[in-house]
């Protein structure tokens, strides 16, 4: 059974790649519906495995570490795993419907899209750090290419910005990735854990800590280095801004996350720690801030998303040096975050497509009177809104709550200040929205009705967003799932 | 779970899913949206009623389930609940009747009503709410599904009003979640208790006590319009006449009157709050907002705009209530919750109704309004007199009550408040009243409609009629059981020991 799930998620987004490279757009899509439904079984499959039995190594082929590759399939990982393939087919399924199958190289963008998830499946399982780099850049070269889809010179310009970026941040990764194999002789995570723990190795690997995260940090676009973002997310198809928003940042900042947990506190870390919390902290107030300036609808939910994630690296300052429980609470915010942030920014891309579609411009101030004519659109927005804004009951407001409890009982006050304001601040820029929408002029305008499903895809999304705040108990229990006694190395 | 935890959730349930469906039925089909608010309407009556029976007979109806790690989800049916569910309830159903009328023929319906059952859905939750977490889920939602009904109209008005109100209740807000976030941390999760927790608590814990005390009603009293955070309220006087009714009435200041009720009563304690010095400033508060909204409101000429200051002013008495430090004093602001409700609506029905028949919206074109349309003339009467708190009706048993409790406590400089108050209300009132029945009416109305037989439509002129009867009935039986002013007393009883 577990062989089974375990091939099954890691090779049908390869083979679905190789597929619908060979085919037309309309027999890619085709094939694709029938792949993601077999995803989506797989997935689910695993985590009830996960839920049931507690979480496993897996040595891929029956090679053991350190020379195979080693998987750790724990609750966190299959936690990513089934966000992943809840949005991936939600964009995919938008994308088999959006794109025009008439433009001859939009039939790149399934096998752009299989590669993309399965090297988003390698980052969650990875458990050396060596595939996950490989995942990280299988990753990066199907978004840059998805972004490159759009066809017009900006996009083209978008893309290239983008791949200078996530190069670079591989570069330092890699090379942080490096110092750790010369100085430990091994690559998994829990080898080196082992080797720290027993003293074998004395010095904690600080400096290539520090070139992992930065790297990791500019690929997931931490403030200040998210210039590349809003141009990449704001001009791609709305389902591949989808995909990119919702979980491509994702994967790298999830890599930064179990490199901080794993080996943070054996780092003197304070500086380190706070630094990062801080500019997590400016990105959700900046980012914010430029999403309320912006005059484009895609541009505001790009900015948002600089801003969302400006949130998840709080969880360095609140994991480090802290109690058991505080560091359980911030993870568990942290978590919450990252699965309410993916849910509710794919409604917005999509619904902000459809809207755009509809109203036939992409500026904020175009979308006057809308409400009347596509309100099931406009409501998506708006309920994938409440939960970026944090407010109750959505999945936003308990990763908020989670965060806030954490942030009080390690006596980091400051960061109440960023998580309380960027609320009100990301308020104000889907306020903007729901204004310019609710405006009523004399005017008679035409709009285009875009397909039903299109319509209903977001709501999907948005709707699993809210529910996720009242679920969040059950999520979250899955999530801490420890490893099954005497299944690890 | 028991059948009797179902009933809180059902009765939450009756408003949300109505409001589901209304959302999903296309705009055209309007009979079918009409039956489906006044059947929820009609359910939530009934639902409200069987739990009040219970509790009266001693029933539990509770519903908790873990939502996130540490903090749990609880919706229960208390006495204290039931006073403001049962309000909500009641004054929802008139309310949809009398919104069905006024928005007869104008665009938009299928949200307006979507956003209006969830409204509804949001103040019965923030009725039936078992601890502080639940409190502000439901809390956020009010402010959140409110949005859409002040700025239905799409004017610019209408859209800066609305942004005031939004900028105004999410500061709020925020502020309310940093104060149960640190309450939460400091003492854990706190449900909703009868005669509160913090009767014996270390006196190391006073000072931060004190401060999330403060930071606590500084959330809630927006919402309550407590000076100086009322400023969102007269603005929002552009949203149409049944949504200022619900608002002024029901929903979003009585949340935030209800939310102080809870802190004080039920997590703080009235004693342990008074022996940590915190209820001297709120009175101070209380009473000074009660005096200023009066003062404001006579020099409105927009009668919507005088009613809004008028309800400044009178929902500080449910607050001042609270801080007269004693069973009488305290169920003298409590009953005034439901006064207040039932007073507020009928005037502002009566003041849609002026506007949506005869085109008045100021207080000076109402010459001669009280030959052309009867009955709701009179209904505006008895809620003028109420507010001015003339016997028998149901404002008399506030102040009276309030009055007596402010004697006993020793707080005298209270009745000199109510009783500048109760002048002042008179003197916004009975000008509108004498130019109602006594001045003739010198120049045509400025935009007349005609409806039949009738002075307006009926579903506009039942709602204020049955509202009034209501409030003539609260004052004459106050002494029944059943009747507000005993509910009050029942629960005055179980919360406040001196």
């Amino acid at each position: 059974m577990m062989l089974w799930l375990m091939a099954g998620l890691l090779f049908t987004p390869l083979a679905w790649g190789v597929f619908t490279l060979l085919v037309s757009f309309r027999y890619g899509r085709l094939i694709s519906w029938l792949g993601m439904a077999l995803q989506m079984l797989v997935s689910l499959g695993l985590w009830a495995l996960v839920a049931r039995d507690g979480g496993f190594y897996y040595p891929l082929g029956g090679w053991q570490a350190p020379l195979g590759i080693e998987l750790r399939v724990d609750g966190l990982a299959v936690t990513f795993v089934v966000m992943t393939a809840l949005v991936a087919s939600a964009s995919g399924w938008h994308a088999s419907i959006y794109l025009d199958p008439e433009k001859p190289w939009h039939r790149y963008f399934w096998p752009l899209f299989w590669f993309l998830w399965a090297g988003l499946n390698v980052v969650w399982l990875g458990g050396d750090l060596f595939n996950l780099y490989v995942g990280l850049e299988l990753i990066s070269l199907a978004a840059v290419g998805l972004v490159a889809l759009g066809g017009q010179a900006d996009a083209l310009r978008a893309a290239i910005r983008y791949l200078m970026a996530a190069l670079l941040g591989s570069l330092a990764y890699l090379l942080g990735v490096a110092l750790i194999y010369g100085q430990f002789g091994s690559l998994s995570l829990s080898g080196i854990t082992e080797a720290l723990e027993t003293g074998q190795v004395q010095a904690a690997p600080f400096v290539a800590v520090v070139l992992m995260l930065f790297g990791l940090a500019l690929k997931t676009a931490l403030f200040p280095m998210h210039r590349w973002l809003p141009p990449a997310h704001g001009i791609a198809k709305s389902p591949v801004s989808a995909l990119l928003s919702a979980l491509v940042v994702k994967a790298s900042f999830y890599i930064a996350a179990r490199v901080w947990l794993e080996l943070g506190h054996y780092l003197d870390g304070y500086v380190l720690s706070q630094l990062l919390g801080v500019m997590g902290g400016a990105a959700v107030l900046w980012g914010s801030w430029l999403a309320f300036r912006q005059e484009k609808l895609k541009q505001v939910v790009a900015y948002s998303s600089v801003a969302q994630i400006g949130y998840l690296f709080l969880l360095f300052p609140l994991t480090w040096n802290v109690s058991e429980a505080i560091s359980l609470q911030a993870q568990q915010g942290m978590t919450l975050q990252v699965i309410s942030h993916a849910l509710a920014k794919s409604a917005m891309f999509l619904a902000a497509g459809n809207l755009i579609m509809s109203v036939g411009s992409n500026r904020v101030d175009a979308l006057v009177g809308v409400s009347r004519f596509l309100p099931f659109s406009l409501f998506s927005f708006g309920l994938a809104g409440v939960s970026l804004m944090g407010l109750p009951p959505t999945g936003g407001f308990a990763a908020k709550w989670l965060l806030l409890q954490a942030s009080l009982a390690s006596g980091q006050w400051w960061w109440l200040v960023v998580l309380l304001l960027g609320g009100l601040l990301s308020a104000a820029y889907v306020f903007r929205v729901y204004r310019a929408s609710f405006l009523e002029t004399t005017e008679v305008d035409e709009f285009y009705h875009p397909p039903r499903s299109l319509e209903v895809i977001p709501m999907l999304l948005a709707l699993l967003s809210l529910g996720l705040g009242l679920m969040a108990e059950p999520i979250l229990s899955v999530m801490t799932i420890p490893f099954r006694a005497g299944g690890g190395l | 779970m028991t059948s009797g935890a179902l009933l809180p959730f059902f009765a939450l349930m009756s408003s949300l899913l109505a409001s589901v469906v209304i959302f999903a039925l296309p705009e055209r089909m309007h009979r079918l949206r009409v039956l489906i608010n006044l059947g929820a309407a009609g359910v939530k009556v009934l639902l409200v009623g069987v739990m009040i029976w219970g509790i009266s007979e001693g029933q539990q109806y509770e519903l908790a389930f873990d939502m996130v790690p540490g903090v749990q989800f609880v919706l229960r049916a208390d006495a204290l609940s039931m006073l403001f569910a049962g309000l909500s309830a009641v004054l929802w159903l008139l309310t949809t009747i009398y919104a069905v009328g006024y928005l007869e023929h104008s665009p938009n319906r299928s949200r307006f009503f979507g956003f209006f059952s969830l409204c509804v859905a949001s103040t019965t939750g923030v009725a039936l709410s078992g601890n502080l977490f639940t409190f502000f889920l439901f809390y956020e939602m009010l402010t959140l599904s409110t949005y859409p009904l002040v700025v239905h109209r799409g004017t610019e008005k209408a859209l800066k009003a609305g942004r005031n109100y939004i900028i105004y209740t999410l500061t709020g807000g925020a502020v309310l979640l940093l104060a149960i976030a640190w309450l939460h941390g400091l003492v854990g999760d706190l449900s909703f208790r009868e005669g509160g927790h913090f009767a014996d608590v270390d006196a190391a814990l006073h000072g931060p006590l004190t401060i999330i005390f403060i930071l606590l009603i500084a959330g809630l009293g927006v919402k309550a319009a407590l000076f100086p955070l009322h400023g969102w309220l007269p603005q929002a006087m552009v949203a149409p006449a049944p949504v200022s009714a619900l608002l002024h009435a029901v929903a979003v200041v009585k949340a935030g009157a209800f939310g102080i009720v809870r802190v004080v009563f039920e997590v703080y304690g009235l004693e342990a709050a008074n022996a940590m010095g915190l209820l001297f400033g709120l009175a101070l508060v209380a009473a000074f907002t009660i005096i200023y909204g009066s003062v404001r409101a006579l020099y409105q000429v927009d009668l919507k705009k005088r009613l809004a200051f008028s309800t400044i002013s009178q929902v500080s008495y449910i607050v001042l209530g609270l801080c007269l430090l004693g069973p009488v004093g305290a169920a003298g602001g409590l009953v005034h919750l439901v006064h207040q409700g039932i007073m507020k609506i009928t005037l502002f029905f009566c003041a849609g109704n002026y506007a949506e028949t005869l085109g008045v919206h100021r207080i000076d074109e109402l010459d001669g309004a009280g030959q052309r349309m009867p009955g709701t003339s009179l209904a505006f009467t008895l809620g003028a007199f109420g507010m001015i708190g003339a016997p028998p009706l149901a404002g008399f048993i506030t102040k009276w009550t309030m009055g007596t409790g402010a004697l006993a406590a020793g707080m005298d400089w209270v009745l000199l408040v109510l009783v500048t108050s109760s002048m002042l209300n008179a003197a916004y009132f009975l000008p509108i009243l004498h130019r109602l029945w006594f001045a003739g009416q010198h120049e045509p109305w400025p935009h007349e409609r005609r409806w039949g037989r009738l002075e307006t439509s009926g579903w506009l002129l039942w709602p204020p009629v049955v509202t009034a009867v209501l409030m003539v009935v609260a004052g004459l039986f106050a002494a029944m059981p059943f009747s507000p002013l005993a509910w009050v007393q029942l629960i005055v009883a179980r919360e406040v020991a001196l």
